[in-house]
């Protein structure tokens, strides 16, 4: 099962959980997986349309799923997902 | 022409003179160098006190705020003598304390884009150490309109991210972040906490890319974003391509000048702390009080996290924490008048949005949340 890591910004909607299990084969299936799970974070991933919000970014590896095939990049059972936000604190 | 080092400064620069990579030559590199730094606090500080004992040789420190007791546990450039200080002042004498012989302009201004341009255009580097987005977004647009390097860093409670955004040779904040999340959405540092030494070990990153860059040695951040974890101590790398629709560095930029960031960031302006959700959804604290003196039924929301409620409370108080507060409305009563209220009102103004939304009306905010009510009506009560 593929793993979304989530950064402390958005821990405090998943139980201060820092990974979530996620299923799916493409990183949509994994994002919908995790909305699934906590729909109250379905306002800080996606728009109604369903496509990544602008302020959210996906790595997969070092890579960014918007450098890959987006949210149809396929996910191996063992893969890791980094949820990187937009953080303005300094 | 570089300038050349009195026998004081070969002294006071010696180990750098030792390094190969920096010695003389690079000593005064950095002396005819110059940098800016926007924000003289968590990032700031560190940057600021490094660049200066390097011996950059012209410093600018741009904020607008005074020093806080609250700012103590990680804005090092500041000590307890200058809190009520002018930022930028009580910095800049620590600086010239620390390296007599460097140039220290201090900007006593928010940083806009009305002031933006002329502020920056004798420095070298930007560092963008500012702790809201217009900010940022402001940085971004001038350094990549100016062809500046960005130093960036940002913190969040044990996280830190640090990149540089050149976009002469890589991609800018906006290739990453092309828009800014709502307000509110993500919280700050005085609504969220920090860990006072986080912005000291990203701010180090940034003076280090800052050196750096001013000496032309090693390989920069330029193209990568740095993911630090303190809790974990894990230091990640993830790559970062240019935008071919960036708005700003992409081949169609529509942004050519700057704009109204406060307006592209959906913000009402400097008083983004002031814990405000517009007047017609506000209650002050001495109306609140008048309202429960009165015995007027109304249920109290307290949208703060758990542990905050040992640092101060409401009584009658009941906590739903903002994260939460979705998956418990069906506990609230939208016939019912709800008075909401956080920290400083920030979180509060979120979780009214978010009622809002789902159909209530009775609600409302109180205005500077709990620190307000702790200086007008409760002043037992401790501020944080």
């Amino acid at each position: 099962m593929p793993t979304l890591r989530i950064p402390s910004a958005l821990r405090s909607y998943i139980n201060g959980q820092t990974e979530v299990p996620v299923s799916g084969t493409t990183v949509e299936q994994a994002i919908q997986s995790l909305m699934t799970q906590f729909p109250v974070l379905r306002p800080h991933l996606t728009n109604r349309a369903g496509q990544l919000r602008p302020f959210v970014n996906l790595f997969l590896g070092q890579d960014n799923i918007k450098d890959l095939k987006g949210l149809d990049t396929p996910l191996e059972p063992d893969d890791i997902l980094l949820l990187v936000p937009s953080v303005a604190g300094g | 022409m570089l300038p050349e080092l009195s026998r004081e400064e070969i002294l006071r620069y010696s180990r750098h003179l030792l390094i190969p990579e920096v010695g003389l030559d690079g000593q005064r590199k950095l002396k005819a160098s110059s940098a800016l730094i926007i924000g003289t606090g968590g990032l700031g500080s560190p940057v600021a006190l490094y660049l200066a004992a390097a011996g950059v040789g012209h410093i600018g420190l741009v904020d607008y705020d005074v020093v806080d007791q609250s700012n103590l546990q990680r804005q090092i450039v500041h000590g307890t003598g200058m809190v009520g200080r002018l930022k930028v002042d009580s910095a800049r004498t620590r600086l010239l304390d620390l390296n007599p012989a460097i140039q220290v302009d201090a900007f006593n201004e928010p940083f806009t884009s009305a002031n933006a341009m002329k502020i920056a255009e004798p420095f070298d580097v930007i560092i963008d150490c500012t702790d809201n987005f217009p900010t940022r977004y402001l940085t971004n647009d001038l350094c990549v309109l100016t062809g500046k390097p960005n130093i960036y860093g940002a913190v969040y409670r044990f996280e830190g991210q640090a990149s540089v955004f050149y976009a002469r040779e890589g991609p800018c904040y906006r290739c990453l972040f092309p828009e800014p999340p709502p307000p509110g959405l993500v919280p700050s540092c005085a609504d969220a906490g920090v860990l006072g030494i986080l912005p000291g070990t990203i701010g180090t990153i940034q003076a280090t890319e800052a050196i750096k860059f001013l000496l032309g040695i090693g390989t920069s951040l330029v193209g990568r974003l740095l993911l630090y974890n303190a809790l974990d101590m894990s230091f990640e790398y993830v790559k970062l391509k240019k935008n071919p629709q960036c708005k700003v560095c992409g081949p169609y930029p529509e942004v050519t000048a700057l704009i109204d960031y406060n307006e592209f960031c959906g913000v009402p302006g400097l008083d983004h702390d002031e814990g405000s959700a517009g007047r017609e959804w506000d209650i002050t604290p001495r109306e609140l009080f008048a309202q429960l003196q009165s015995g007027k039924p109304l249920r109290l929301i307290d949208v703060r996290e758990p542990h905050e409620l040992a640092i101060s409370h409401i009584y009658g108080a009941e906590n739903f924490p903002l994260g939460l507060l979705a998956a418990h409305m069906n506990e609230l009563d939208s016939a019912q008048e709800i008075v909401l209220f956080c920290k400083s009102g920030m979180r509060s103004r979120r979780a009214l949005e978010l009622l809002i939304s789902a159909g209530f009306r009775k609600v409302k905010n109180l205005r500077g949340g709990i620190n307000a009510w702790a200086k007008e009506v409760d002043g037992s009560l401790p501020l944080y």
